[in-house]
């Protein structure tokens, strides 16, 4: 049932890591010698493959003044090069029966088709064409920029949930660029220019910024061959500039923020924490955030649904989030939709001392155990879909984890204790970097 | 993340399977007679199951609008001698994954479960089927959500336009009313009426089993008689035939947000009907295509009123329909209706040409094989070709029946099925210069 799937709260659920000795099996990686990396995973039951390119740059890598123009320049990639018409690309990946799309992140924009496997070097041809040859005029900016701001106001004006979002990141975030939205603010949408997107383009689009990504029915070795024949090519950008963005510095005092739109028919609190994110080699600290997420959120059985939605009854759907992979500094979050007839500040203290006493009582053994048993079994559900194992090498490479960093998670995960995940609790359960927002509608009272 | 676009079209065909794709249906009947497709693949030790209970949602008895949906919210709410919280913890020790969803036309399950545990995962499947508990507290706890769900969809634009082209279109079929029902119908449910929407939904006269990965049909047999077999032999009769009205106009429900959201439609074919490829084909073609669609090309890439455009034949049960949606802002949503209407008048007269056609092929041929891709995806697959009535060796023929497809068909369909007079908008927002019209 999509109960409540009004609310498009991100739910971050597991990030299903590859390990279990059959997941691993399955992945090969190597490096070109223009510096481009190379991750491929085989699977061999359907004549399908997934071919991905993902630069190690997004929208916390703009530069000030010109948000939006990551998301904007990956608009402009299907607008052709010297050699592809505009709509080309796509054209010829549906021609052979594939669909193709991009994405653009905070810190990775990636490209993707999903092809017949015999059709990987088509794919190779093009995407590596349009890595340095874009060729863009003035009409196409002027044409794409009004199609991203109507994307704006699909995915933002129009919903509530997401302006809120964008207020409260912002909020959030002090000093990083994760506090501007990926899609940009309005009014600096409306005056991106061609040399913004070809400045950023310049910039970041290369091989030696840039991952490439192979999964289905291929082998390590076609990958090898056809991708120096066609990435390898590419000279490295030797101006490539060193990834070194603007931290966050000691956040000190508690933000709130009160949210009114009358599109909001259903009020809720919701609370961010600053939190570490994975890092390369050290990623014990995240692993224990991602299981206190589970413990407090992760369903039915989990401790806030417990307290609040079984026992005092105050809760209508609680849960907890936390977004691990991230190239900086990260969130954890809470939020409450409160029950008919209880208010938000109500909902706000309800919430609060069900987390203070959660700290107090710590983990349940035998829900820690059920979570572990599921994380293992997700390492068998996981070979069922490649393409999702793909986008989780494509993700973490992105924002500086390595095959090592992801092939040891999942055993980090199993060797949280419940005395890491209250320490963590402890640490990052800290009002004075949160952020906590009542969304309600207009007449809305407390 | 952003997408450079999100598709929001129904695949209304169900594919079939490729002549290189190393896929093997078998049928297999149980003892107990029940029916089911099966595809063995022991490479991971898991099996995907997919359950489908024709008529759905729209089985809802008179005045009980809501139950089926409530309904099936509380069959993982506790079953058997557990209570919702201690089959929460079952599953999850098992690691087993089950869901339950209703739509207008079918109630479905789609489960998963490990080769090492799947006895006891079968067992606790099935008492949510068999013999859920409906606990009063469990029906307060959900009532609630679905209330608040019903109360969100009431200020959101998208769930605005939606509500307000069914209830223009469907008259008093429940195709025109929500699932969900409305916060006066759900509060009047009892838990009579949920018992009783269960024993009129789930019910062995209407179901279809796909099954894919490790299991064998030896095995399935008796799994499945014993996951099924306590089922009632019928349920309820199915509901009439509707009889979509559309009346060529252009309808605004007035909400305060920045984007309208549009959807529009007329009437659609049968997937019996041996028009139907070249009506697919033709939609594809149109609106259906992803970038390469006219719509897309004319809304989107020339003049950039709109983030995505789509067209969708829509088969339902007891209606085919042909719709489509956009949103703009609200005051160049006006000029996308415009150039949509241009569109399909244009398509209706002149038709496509050899090349569009040619293409469109390509496309649907090629992407044929890719839909097979993974134990989940074909469980789903097979139990949508069941549903549909598909022969199991129906894979051999889908492209050729494709291939055969020339230009006159679909030009000759688009003459006859394009009906621009009777295109029907319906939208929501603040639209600017666009006249509330009806013909």
């Amino acid at each position: 049932m999509q109960r409540l799937a009004a609310l498009t709260f991100s739910l971050m659920s597991i990030a299903l890591p590859a390990a279990a000795d059959g997941l691993n099996d399955m992945v090969t990686d190597f490096k070109l010698d223009n510096g481009m990396e190379v991750v491929v995973i085989e699977d061999h039951r359907a004549p399908v493959v997934v071919h991905m390119v993902w630069y190690k740059s997004g929208a916390a890598d703009e530069k000030p003044g010109v948000s939006g123009v990551a998301h904007f320049l990956e608009h402009l990639l299907f607008k052709g090069t010297d050699k592809m018409a505009p709509g080309e690309l796509s054209r010829v990946v549906a021609e052979n029966g594939g669909t193709d799309n991009a994405f653009t992140s905070h810190d990775y924009t990636a490209y993707f088709q999903r092809v017949a496997a015999d059709r990987l070097e088509l794919m190779m041809s093009m995407e590596s064409d349009r890595m340095v040859n874009l060729n863009l005029d003035e009409k196409d900016i002027l044409t794409e920029r009004e199609v991203i701001i109507e994307e704006r106001n699909q995915r933002i004006e129009n919903n509530p949930q997401a302006l809120y979002r964008e207020q409260a990141m912002a909020a959030q975030y002090l000093n990083s660029r994760y506090g501007v939205p990926i899609i940009g603010w309005r009014h600096e949408m409306e005056q991106l220019s061609l040399e913004d997107a070809l400045d950023y383009y310049k910039t970041y689009y290369a091989p030696n910024n840039a991952i490439l990504v192979v999964a289905g029915d291929v082998t390590p070795d076609e990958v090898r061959t056809l991708a120096e024949k066609y990435y390898g090519v590419i000279p490295a950008n030797p101006d490539l500039p060193d990834r070194i963005r603007p931290q966050e510095p000691v956040q000190s005092g508690e933000r709130r923020i009160l949210y009114r739109d009358p599109r909001i028919a259903q009020p809720y609190v919701s609370r961010s924490y600053l939190a570490p994110e994975r890092d390369h080699g050290d990623q014990k600290q995240a692993a224990a955030l991602t299981m206190l997420a589970e413990v407090l959120g992760g369903g039915q059985t989990s401790v806030l649904a417990e307290k609040l939605q079984f026992g005092t009854k105050q809760a209508l759907y609680c849960s907890a989030w936390y977004a691990g992979t991230n190239l900086d500094d990260t969130t954890f979050g809470v939020y409450i939709v409160p029950a008919e007839g209880v208010g938000m500040q109500e909902a706000e203290d309800a919430l609060d001392k069900a987390l203070a006493e959660f700290i107090e009582e710590g983990v349940d053994a035998e829900q820690l155990d059920r979570i572990k048993m599921q994380l293992k079994a997700s390492q068998i559900y996981a070979r069922d879909d490649v393409g999702d194992i793909a986008r989780i090498y494509g993700g973490a490479l992105t924002q500086g984890l390595t095959v090592e960093d992801v092939q040891a998670w999942p055993d980090l995960l199993q060797e949280v204790t419940g005395e890491d995940i209250v320490a963590a609790a402890r640490d990052v359960l800290d009002k004075r970097h949160a952020v906590t927002g009542w969304l309600m509608s207009e007449e809305m009272t407390q | 993340m952003m997408m450079r676009f999100t598709l929001a079209f129904v695949v209304a065909l169900a594919g079939s399977l490729p002549a290189r794709a190393d896929v093997n249906i078998q049928e297999v009947t149980t003892p107990g007679g029940i029916t089911a497709w099966l595809v063995e693949d022991h490479t991971i030790p898991f099996t995907a199951l997919e359950l489908r209970f024709r008529g759905g949602a729209s089985l809802d008895l008179p005045g009980k609008r809501g139950a089926t949906y409530l309904m099936t919210g509380l069959l993982e709410e506790g079953a058997g001698d557990l209570d919702a919280r201690a089959f929460a913890r079952e599953m999850e020790g098992l690691a087993a994954g089950f869901n339950y969803n209703v739509y207008d036309d079918a109630l479905t399950v789609s489960a998963k479960f490990l080769t090492e545990n799947r006895d006891q995962a079968v067992d606790l499947l099935r008492s949510t089927l068999i013999d859920p508990t409906f606990a009063p507290d469990d029906i307060e706890r959900v009532r609630a959500q679905v209330a608040s769900i019903l109360r969100s969809n009431l200020t959101d634009p998208d769930d605005i336009a939606s509500a307000a082209f069914d209830t223009r279109t469907y008259g008093d079929h429940p195709y025109a009313t929500q699932k969900e029902g409305t916060l006066d119908s759900l509060a009047g449910l009892t838990r009579e009426d949920l018992v009783t929407a269960k024993a009129n939904a789930m019910a062995l006269d209407r179901i279809y089993v796909g099954v894919v990965g490790d299991i064998s049909a030896e095995e399935l047999g008796p799994m499945l008689d014993h996951l099924l077999g306590d089922l009632p032999a019928t349920g309820a009769p199915m509901p009439e035939r509707a009889d979509p009205m559309f009346d060529g106009g252009t309808h605004v429900v007035p909400f305060d947000t920045p984007q309208s959201v549009a959807l529009f439609g007329q009437k659609g074919i049968s997937q019996d009907d041996p028009d139907f490829f070249a009506a697919y084909l033709l939609n594809v073609i149109l609106g259906g295509g992803g970038f390469e669609s006219r719509l897309m090309h004319e809304v989107r890439e020339k003049r950039g009123l709109t983030y995505g455009v789509y067209s969708y034949l829509v088969g339902k049960d007891q209606a085919d329909v042909w719709m489509g949606s956009v949103s703009s802002a609200n005051d160049r949503i006006a000029d996308a209706i415009k150039v949509i209407r241009d569109e399909w008048t244009r398509m209706a007269q002149d038709g496509a040409t050899e090349e569009e056609l040619a293409a469109a092929k390509k496309y649907l041929t090629g992407a044929y094989p890719l839909r097979f891709d993974g134990n989940g995806p074909i469980a789903n697959i097979i139990v949508g070709m069941q549903m549909q009535g598909m022969p199991i060796d129906y894979a051999a023929t889908r492209n050729d029946r494709i291939n055969a497809v020339t230009l006159d068909d679909v030009n000759r369909v688009a003459k006859e099925l394009l009906d621009p007079d009777a295109l029907t908008f319906v939208v929501t927002g603040q639209p600017e210069r666009l006249t509330e019209t009806s013909n």
